[in-house]
C-alpha cells in the first residue's frame, strides 16, 4: 500500500491561485466565431464568466495546440458521458414522464395520457400498501442484525490474528455469490418439510416453522438472505474505517485504564461514525430495492400467496412485466426514488444532529 | 490510504477464535450444502434425518440441468456479457477519472458532482424507460441491451479519480508535456501504468457485480438467450421440480466467480477495504 509523498504536492497545485492562473489561456483559445450555444453546452452549469479578451494572433500553432490542450478533458470523459446520459440519466428522468402515461409491455411506442391516473390506482391498490410494508419490516429486520453483527466481526478481526487474512477472505464469500443463487440455495434450506433449519429447530424440540406463508416467518427468511450475503462485506468496510482510527486515541484510553469495551464504546464507535453512516445510507437503499430474494424464494412474483413477503421492488415487477402495466411500474420506480431521497435525507439529519450534540460536548 | 495495520490492538483470544471460526462457518455452510444437494437425489433430499455428506450423482444432475436450463450456453453468455463489461468500463472510468483527477476544464466541478450525486441512485429505479428505449432499438434478446447499459458505472469514476489524485505525480505529467509528449501517448505510457493497480481492483468488482447482476437481464434477456442468473431464475421459477437438479444449476452458475474469488480473494478484500476508506 503506497503511502503517498506526492500528494503532498497535488492539493496545493490544485486549490485558487493555480487554477485560476491556469484557466485564462483556456478561455482566449476557444474560437471566436463558436457559437454561443457551444460554450454553453461545455460549461454545463453555472455562470459563464467569459471575460473573453478578443484574441487577435490566435492562427499560430502555439494557439491551436492550446485550443486542443481546452478540448482534450472532454474527449477523455465523453465515452463515460455518452453512456451515462444514455443509460443511466435518461432512464432515470424520463421514468418521472412515463409514470404519466398508459404504456403495456406488449405495445411499449404507444404512450396515452393518463395524469396522476397511475399514482391514483396504486394508492388504491392494497397490495401497493401491503408492499410498502414489507420492504420497510424486511428492511429492519436484514439492515439492523446485519450492521449490528458486522460492527462485532470488525471488531474481532482488528485483534492482532493468526491467519487474518483467512478469516477476511471466508467472511467475504456470501458477497461472491449471486442473489438469484443463494436465494435458491436458503429457500431449500428453509423448506416446511425436509428443510435443515426446521430440522435443526426440531432437535431443540421447536418449529417446524411454515417459512413460506407465515408472515413474520417469510419475512424473517428472506431477511436472513440479505443479512447472509452482506454482513462479512460491511464487517470488511468497519475494519478499514477502524484501522484509520490513530493508535495513540487508544493508547492514551489504555494509559487511562479503560477496558476493551470501554474502549469500543469511547473511541472506536465515535471514530467509526462518517462509515456508520456511509453503510447505514448504502444499507437502507439496498433495501427499498430488494427484489432477488422475494422474488426466487417461491419462484412468483406476488411475493407469497397473500403477498406477504412482496416488497416494492417486486411489486413494481409485477405490475410491468407480470400485468403489463408499464406507466403503473413506472410511478412506484419514482415512489422509490422519492422514497429513497426521503430515507437518505432522514439519515444524514440524524447524523448530522449527532455530531453537532457531541461537537457541543467536546 | 489506510495506515500500516496498527500494533496497538490487543491479541486475539480463545472466545475471538470462536466467534470468528463459527461466522466463517455460517458464511461457507451454505456453500456445502449446495455441493452436498447437488450430488444427492431428489429423494436423498426429502429425508428426515437429512444427509449431510455429498452424495454421487453430481455428474448426473450436472447433465440434467444442462439439458433443462441450458446453462452451458448460460455460462458462455455471462462470460461475454461480464467480460465485455468489465474491460469497457475499466477503460471509460479511467479515462474519465483521469480528466476528473489531473486535468482542468470547465464544468469539471459540475460533471464530478453529478457523477457523484447519482452514485447511490440505483439504476434498478431506470428500468421502465430502459425496456422501451431497447424495445425500441430491437434489441430485446440480444446481449448487448444487457451490455451498454452496464458500461456505467459512476463508482469506477469516482474510485479511478481517487486513485489518480493519490498515485499520479503532477509533475510526471508536466515532464512528459514539455517532451512534448501528445495527450494519447500521455495516457497510455504514463497514466495507464501507474493506474494498473487500482484498474484491477475496479476490473475485479465489476466483474464479479456483472457476472451477479440480476434484475435487468432477467428482463431484457430470456431463455432464448439467457445469462447464469437468467437461468437460474428460470430453475427457480417451477418448471424443474427436482431440488438436487436445481443446486446443481447453482453450483455452476457460482462456480466461476468462487474461482476468481479463490484466486484472487486477497485483492478483493483489499479493494473493498480501499474502497470504503476513500469513500
Amino acid at each position: 500500500m503506497p503511502v503517498q509523498p506526492p500528494t503532498g504536492a497535488g492539493p496545493g497545485r490544485r486549490s485558487g491561485p493555480g487554477t485560476a492562473a491556469q484557466s485564462p489561456p483556456l478561455v482566449r483559445s476557444r474560437h471566436p466565431a463558436t457559437p454561443k450555444g457551444r460554450t454553453v453546452t461545455l460549461t454545463a452549469s453555472g455562470p459563464t464568466t467569459a471575460p473573453v479578451p478578443p484574441p487577435s494572433a490566435r492562427s499560430t500553432a502555439g494557439a491551436r495546440r492550446r485550443r486542443w490542450a481546452a478540448v482534450v478533458p472532454y474527449v477523455y470523459v465523453a465515452p463515460f458521458f455518452t453512456l451515462f446520459a444514455a443509460f443511466g440519466l435518461f432512464p432515470l428522468l424520463y421514468t418521472a414522464f412515463v409514470s404519466l402515461y398508459r404504456v403495456e409491455l406488449q405495445t411499449p411506442g404507444d404512450m396515452e395520457w393518463r395524469g396522476f391516473g397511475n399514482y391514483a390506482a396504486l394508492l388504491t391498490d392494497e397490495f401497493f400498501w401491503t408492499a410498502l410494508r414489507n420492504t420497510f419490516t424486511i428492511g429492519v429486520l436484514s439492515t439492523v442484525p446485519q450492521l449490528a453483527m458486522a460492527l462485532g466481526l470488525a471488531h474481532l478481526l482488528n485483534y492482532k490474528l493468526r491467519g487474518r487474512t483467512f478469516f477476511r477472505t471466508a467472511m467475504l464469500l456470501p458477497y461472491a455469490t449471486s442473489v438469484a443463487a443463494a436465494t435458491l440455495v436458503f429457500a431449500q434450506l428453509f423448506g416446511r418439510d425436509f428443510g435443515l433449519v426446521n430440522y435443526a429447530l426440531s432437535l431443540i424440540g421447536a418449529g417446524p416453522v411454515d417459512w413460506q406463508n407465515g408472515t413474520l416467518a417469510s419475512q424473517i427468511a428472506v431477511s436472513s438472505i440479505v443479512v447472509w450475503r452482506w454482513t462479512g462485506y460491511n464487517a470488511l468496510i468497519y475494519l478499514a474505517g477502524m484501522q484509520s482510527i490513530p493508535s495513540e486515541l487508544y493508547e492514551a484510553a489504555e494509559m487511562d485504564g479503560a477496558s476493551r469495551w470501554r474502549q469500543f464504546f469511547h473511541v472506536t464507535l465515535p471514530g467509526l461514525r462518517p462509515t456508520i453512516v456511509f453503510t447505514a445510507v448504502v444499507s437502507t437503499i439496498g433495501a427499498t430495492q430488494l427484489f432477488g430474494e422475494p422474488l426466487l424464494f417461491e419462484g412468483s412474483a406476488s411475493g407469497g400467496i397473500s403477498h406477504q413477503y412482496q416488497t416494492l421492488g417486486l411489486y413494481l415487477y409485477e405490475q410491468g412485466w407480470g400485468f403489463f402495466h408499464l406507466g403503473r411500474a413506472a410511478a412506484i420506480a419514482w415512489l422509490m426514488f422519492l422514497l429513497i431521497l426521503l430515507l437518505v435525507g432522514i439519515n444524514a439529519l440524524i447524523a448530522r444532529r449527532r455530531s453537532r450534540r457531541e461537537e457541543g460536548r467536546a | 490510504m489506510t495506515p500500516r495495520r496498527t500494533p496497538r490492538t490487543g491479541r486475539g483470544g480463545t472466545i475471538t477464535y470462536a466467534i470468528l471460526v463459527l461466522a466463517v462457518l455460517v458464511s461457507a455452510f451454505p456453500f456445502y450444502w449446495t455441493i452436498v444437494a447437488a450430488s444427492r437425489s431428489n429423494a436423498d433430499l426429502a429425508q428426515v434425518p437429512p444427509t449431510l455428506l455429498p452424495g454421487p450423482n453430481l455428474i448426473r444432475n450436472f447433465e440434467a440441468v444442462m439439458e433443462e436450463a441450458d446453462i452451458g450456453t448460460a455460462l458462455l453468455n455471462s462470460l461475454v456479457v461480464s467480460g465485455s463489461i468489465t474491460v469497457g468500463t475499466v477503460l471509460c472510468c479511467t479515462l474519465a477519472g483521469f480528466a476528473f483527477a489531473k486535468l482542468r476544464f470547465r464544468g469539471r466541478g459540475a460533471l464530478l458532482a453529478l457523477t457523484v450525486g447519482t452514485m447511490m441512485i440505483p439504476p434498478q429505479l431506470g428500468v421502465i424507460p430502459l425496456f422501451m428505449l431497447i424495445a425500441e432499438l430491437g434489441w430485446v434478446n440480444q446481449l448487448q441491451s444487457v451490455i451498454l447499459p452496464g458500461l456505467v458505472s459512476a463508482f469506477g469514476v469516482f474510485f479511478m479519480r481517487q486513485y489518480l489524485v493519490q498515485s499520479l505525480p503532477d509533475e510526471l505529467i508536466e515532464a512528459a508535456r514539455v517532451d512534448g509528449a501528445s495527450s494519447a501517448r500521455i495516457f497510455w505510457s504514463i497514466v495507464v501504468p501507474i493506474a494498473r493497480p487500482g484498474m484491477a481492483v475496479l476490473g475485479l468488482l465489476t466483474f464479479m457485480a456483472a457476472w451477479n447482476d440480476f434484475f435487468w437481464p432477467i428482463i431484457a434477456l430470456s431463455s432464448q438467450e439467457p445469462t447464469v442468473q437468467v437461468a437460474l431464475r428460470q430453475l427457480g421459477g417451477g418448471y424443474v421440480h427436482d431440488q438436487s437438479v436445481i443446486m446443481a444449476g447453482t453450483l455452476l452458475g457460482t462456480l466461476p466467480v468462487l474461482l476468481v474469488f479463490g484466486l484472487l480473494g486477497r485483492q478483493i478484500v483489499g479493494g473493498i477495504m480501499q474502497g470504503a476508506v476513500k469513500g
